[in-house]
């Protein structure tokens, strides 16, 4: 039987986890989000702390095959920023980061009654991946001297005031690639800046190790930090909709990982002590 | 041009969103029927990702970078974004310097490409190195370099903390014991390697316990989409979605 168990069609178990991640969004049941993760809270208190009319930079440097852990993220974190009556400053070193900006920004902004150029503004992209990171040093709107739509950051309202990264109160870069270790290495060390990130999961063990250095003063994980970030705004979106089947999966991968293993060794005995 | 978009016109009575509901819906399907086993449709939808992926990429290029960073600042200043009195003569450097990658397509002049790749690296080697060694080597040794036994503003210790600082010693220690060849690792060094390998699993548990999550959220996502935008197209709306329960 155990035999039986480690060679069965493996087209089941895909079969199984399509059904526990399909049944729970057809059910009232909602896992719950468990406890909030210590680098998720300080995020919050992060943008708590800063003062109305504060910019806020949030970095769109993913694509669509990220949205699913990083937009409910950047959709809480636009919510939250826009809230508090922060400036919100969209752009991206990603190249299809900027109408991921528009698409997480617009509906929340709608919502809150803020102007595009007057409350918040989606920058665009830039070429050269450091190059733009290390440019706005000096200058901003030299950098990024069109927002998406064309019009001279110069003359928007939103950008009034704002010269470099002394002028930014927080940095909050969205990334499924390595775009965070850049931020770090060439607007957190040598700017001062305060930098946080929200990566997706298969990133996460990479960047813990700056938390532990004060390079980053939050982190966001995977779906389970959007989740945890749209308790904390209580507004609750597709993260946290989405961790009631993330759980159930778990549930049957453990499951499976158990049986697969319990199955190994006892026909790896049975098969030592027959020969 | 990119932006927001534009006013949705009718197709065939259709609306191009819900068009483009129904392509994405059945491209997703396409993509997952290779979990029943490879086969035409699969493949067909795999070369049209590819495909819109790098022809999106190359019309954003185009319009963000070669016409409005080059072209129009150098030949249309009064229509560059924002406008110019004259023409932004120094661009032509960077222009000529792209245009020298082209030379690899005539084989007699593909030498001249090696400019401007010589001018990126040494570029980025210059930016790079002295910011990388800063942010990743003496920032995390620095980081390591902890008290084993912290006391706090009134004097008390902190033993929940002395136990965690402890523990990145010991583990950084071995983990840098496992991967030192210069010594055979028997006796105290191969105590050291070896638990410096428990310490490496644990890690490698923790990437792969991450990346599970990471996977399940892409399946995730597109159920997601498939339950709430793609079903409510043919009048099946689900009553959970965000903000129940």
């Amino acid at each position: 039987m155990w035999k039986k168990l480690l060679y069965f069609d493996r087209r089941i178990i895909f079969a199984l986890i399509a059904l526990v991640v399909i049944i729970p969004f057809l059910t009232e049941w909602r896992a719950s989000h468990g406890q909030i993760t210590p680098s998720t809270q300080n995020l919050y208190n992060e943008i708590e702390s800063l003062k109305p009319g504060t910019p806020v930079m949030l970095v769109f440097d993913y694509g669509p095959s990220g949205m699913p852990e990083l937009h409910p993220m950047a959709t809480a974190l636009a919510r939250h920023i826009l809230s508090r009556d922060l400036r919100l400053l969209g752009l991206a070193i990603v190249i299809t980061g900027p109408s991921l900006c528009h698409d997480a920004v617009t509906p929340v902004a709608e919502e809150l009654d803020k102007i595009e150029g007057v409350d918040w503004v989606n920058l665009g992209w830039v070429p050269g991946f450091v190059l733009p990171i290390t440019q706005m040093g000096e200058d901003i709107k030299r950098t990024y001297p069109t927002d998406f739509q064309g019009r001279a950051t110069a003359e928007l309202p939103v950008m009034a005031g704002i010269r470099d990264y002394q002028d930014i109160g927080l940095i909050i870069d969205l990334a499924a690639g390595n775009a965070p270790g850049a931020w770090i290495a060439y607007a957190h060390d040598p700017y001062k800046v305060k930098l946080a990130a929200g990566i997706t999961a298969v990133m996460a063990t990479d960047y813990y190790v700056y938390l532990q250095t004060g390079q980053l003063c939050g982190l966001l994980n995977g779906l389970k930090g959007a989740a945890e970030y749209e308790h904390l705004i209580g507004k609750k979106g597709f993260g946290y909709l989405g961790m009631s089947s993330q759980s159930v999966a778990h549930l049957v991968i453990i499951l499976f990982v158990i049986i697969g293993n319990i199955g190994y060794f006892t026909v790896r005995r049975r098969r030592r002590g027959s020969e | 041009m990119p932006g927001p978009t534009g006013p949705i016109t009718g197709i065939l009575g259709l609306s191009t969103e819900i068009i483009g509901i129904w392509v994405a819906a059945l491209l997703t399907l396409a993509i997952y029927s290779f979990l029943y086993g490879d086969n035409p449709v699969y493949k067909v939808a795999e070369h049209i990702f590819v495909g819109i992926s790098a022809a999106y990429g190359a019309a954003l290029t185009y319009h963000l970078v070669i016409i409005r960073r080059l072209f129009d600042p150098l030949f249309r200043p009064d229509l560059a974004q924002p406008p110019l009195d004259a023409p932004k003569i120094s661009l032509i450097i960077p222009g000529l310097l792209g245009l020298l990658i082209f030379s690899r397509f005539i084989p007699r002049y593909d030498w001249l490409s090696r400019w401007p790749i010589a001018f990126i690296m040494g570029l980025y080697a210059g930016l790079s190195i002295p910011r990388v060694i800063q942010t990743n080597i003496l920032k995390q040794m620095q980081a390591t370099i902890a008290p084993v036994l912290p006391v706090d503003a009134g004097g008390q210790y902190l033993l929940f903390s002395g136990f965690e600082n402890l523990l990145l010693i010991v583990g950084v220690v071995c983990t840098l014991a496992y991967f030192y060849f210069s010594l055979p690792h028997r006796g105290v060094m191969g105590g050291l390697s070896r638990v410096g390998i428990w310490f490496l699993m644990i890690g490698f548990g923790a990437g792969f316990g991450n990346t599970v999550m990471a996977r399940i959220s892409l399946l995730i996502g597109r159920i997601q989409f498939l339950l709430y935008e793609w079903l409510p197209t043919i009048g099946i709306h689900l009553g959970a979605g965000p903000g129940a329960g």
